[in-house]
């Protein structure tokens, strides 16, 4: 269970999740703080450190459309966020899955500041209004990745079967 | 059933007779381009290897690209460290095709790579930008991914897990009026299927009007065909592509013709008719909040913008000189010129152009991002407004979340200058 901590419209571009002027920082341990950086209230919220882990960014359709920057992903992951969205524009919800954000797709979703959502594998409940709506299920490609706990590990055990059937 | 262009490309490089859109594929890379952003990159390849006991060696120096340009001269002392890294990690591992901050070798990745001939039709390529959409204007299929994704290129040399997108065509019919071109084409369509018309999916151009285009005009449509969502936006590779690569980027080998199959199977077909099109500009903050001119004309700006990886090459710089010479940028506004690389910055010079420019009072700066991102050149002010060639509007794109930015193509952009207000260029007495 976990509450919905702010509420974004349709078309939130990466400009506005890690605005460009921020992005000579690039680790993934530095970014956070830039999280929503011109959301002035959502990102003083953030870098107080007083958000409980798994809160909740419920967003429109298209969320994270725009430039592939992968801060865009790492600093939302870095404050421990669930993003709930209509529909995730490609390259994010791929960086997303990459670097370990959880991200679930409810194109339905209807929710409000406050509520608390409950997660199953194929639905959504919102126990405030006790409604409850389908999840679309991530592709078998992403699922391999999360499984194994993001993108590097992913791919370190890639290597060393191919390093392990080359020798 | 026969394949579109990037089902028969992505077939080829995963070694497969053919594959269907939903399929999953790895295909091997051919060319795997980076920029700044290739910091983080290095960072997630040293990840990868951390407590595996291997070396970590990139699979192929040949085939990775690093082009110094979203932040050309370094703004900051951080951004100097990021490069100088960079710079390190080039050394080491022998990266070929590497363009440092240079007047003569330099410029923004998307120029860069088609100029250089690193394109070529048939290939696999892979950018740490969303614009890289744009190398599909060679017939290529060329998308974008993040920098932990290029992290898992470098080490393996192919795209781990990626599922074969759907196509959907993309007709453009119709002779294309005067003042209008290749930048309103792609507004209109953006405006039209919408900022996530395309998500998944691969555009693919096709009709008499994109047939007749240069390259350089195709380069522009695959560019912002990620604003439509698109994975990519290719065209068919043609006798204008073979032009352009052996008389303008240099290549000398073999060059293979890329169409889809006369049965491929579109997901849906879209046709435009350009023959009685407008000049469209897209409004704040959305790439897909487009309007024919009529619906903005006489809007106020405070800084023109012509430049960028979608609408700064020669042709883009000849239409705006040919605007301005003899004339004055209004002095309520300001002018910002930035060539898309120091090839067409060079050429611009000995045609003229850059004096033209200067003279009517617009500043040409250095080849690089520039204005585009907002980072460390031609930032607004709170609350004005720019008029860009540029091909994004987002709040904050320009340095400024209280900033408006409309986008244009290069003819509105010089027209709009003489006056400082959105101007038709139809209708500014030009000829
Ligand atoms: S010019 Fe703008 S859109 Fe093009 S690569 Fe640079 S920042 Fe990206």
């Amino acid at each position: 269970m976990a509450t919905v901590l702010y509420k974004l419209g349709d078309d939130i571009s990466t400009d506005v999740i890690y605005p460009g002027r921020y992005m000579a920082t690039v680790l993934p341990a530095e970014t956070p703080k830039f999280a929503f950086g011109d959301l002035k209230e959502l990102n003083a919220a953030l870098i107080s450190g007083k958000v409980a882990p798994g809160s909740i960014i419920l967003a429109g359709s298209n969320f994270g459309c725009g430039s592939s920057r992968e801060q865009a992903a790492s600093c939302l992951q870095g404050h421990a966020l669930v993003i709930v969205a209509k529909s995730i524009a490609r390259i994010f919800l791929q960086n997303a899955v990459n670097v370990g954000l959880e991200v679930v797709i409810v194109p339905d979703i209807v929710a409000e500041i406050g509520d608390e959502l409950e997660f199953f594998v194929t639905k959504v409940i919102n126990k405030t209004r006790g409604h409850e709506f389908a999840v679309l299920p991530h592709a078998q490609t992403r699922q391999a990745i999360i499984k194994a706990g993001g993108l590097v590990s992913y791919t370190r055990q890639r290597l060393m079967h191919m390093t392990a059937s080359a020798s | 059933m026969g394949g579109t262009i990037a089902e028969k490309i992505l077939a080829r490089a995963s070694s497969r007779a053919s594959v269907r859109p939903g399929e999953v594929v790895e295909p091997a890379v051919d060319l795997a381009m980076s920029h700044e952003n290739a910091a983080l990159v290095i960072n997630q390849f040293h990840e990868v290897y951390k407590g595996t006991g291997l070396v970590p060696r990139v699979w192929d120096p040949s085939r990775i690209a690093i082009i110094f340009d979203h932040r050309v001269p370094a703004e900051s002392a951080k951004t100097a460290t990021n490069q100088k890294r960079v710079r390190k990690f080039v050394a080491e591992h022998g990266i070929e095709k590497f363009h440092e901050i240079r007047g003569d070798e330099g410029g923004i990745c998307h120029q860069i790579l088609p100029e250089n001939g690193y394109v070529r039709p048939g290939m696999v390529v892979v950018g740490t930008d969303s614009h890289t959409t744009t190398h599909g204007a060679l017939g290529a299929i060329a998308w974008g991914i993040g920098a932990t994704e290029m992290a898992a290129v470098w080490t393996l040399g192919f795209v781990p897990n990626v599922e074969v997108p759907a196509t959907i065509k993309v007709v453009i019919e119709g002779e294309l009026p005067a003042w209008v071109g290749p930048k309103d084409i792609i507004l209109m369509l953006i405006g039209q299927i919408g900022a996530k018309g395309a998500n998944f999916r691969v555009l693919e151009f096709h009709g008499e009007t994109a047939a007749r285009m240069t390259t350089s005009g195709r380069l522009v449509l695959s560019n912002m065909a990620v604003e439509a969502g698109a994975t990519a936006g290719v065209f068919p590779a043609d006798e204008e592509t073979v032009r352009y690569l052996r008389r303008e980027a240099g290549v000398v080998g073999d060059i293979r013709l890329v169409e889809p199959d006369a049965d491929a199977a579109f997901e849906s077909i879209v046709t435009l008719d350009v023959s009685a099109l407008a000049p469209q500009i897209a409004c704040p903050h959305t790439v897909d909040n487009v309007k024919p001119i009529g619906e903005v004309e006489g809007t106020r700006v405070n800084q023109i913008v012509i430049g960028s990886c979608t609408n700064g090459r020669l042709d883009d710089l000849a239409i705006a000189a040919g605007v301005l010479r003899g004339k004055k940028v209004a002095r309520s506004t300001r002018m910002l010129v930035f060539p898309a690389s120091g090839r067409v910055y060079r050429k611009a010079l000995e045609l003229g152009y850059v004096g033209d420019l200067m003279n009517a009072g617009a500043v040409v700066m250095n080849s690089g991002c520039g204005c585009c991102l907002g980072i460390h050149q031609g930032a607004l002010g709170d609350g004005e407004v720019a008029l860009s060639t540029t091909n994004r509007n987002f709040q904050g794109r320009m340095g400024n979340p209280t900033a408006e930015v409309y986008l244009c193509s290069p003819a509105v952009a010089a027209a709009s200058a003489l006056q400082g207000i959105i101007t038709d260029p139809r209708k500014a007495g030009l000829d």
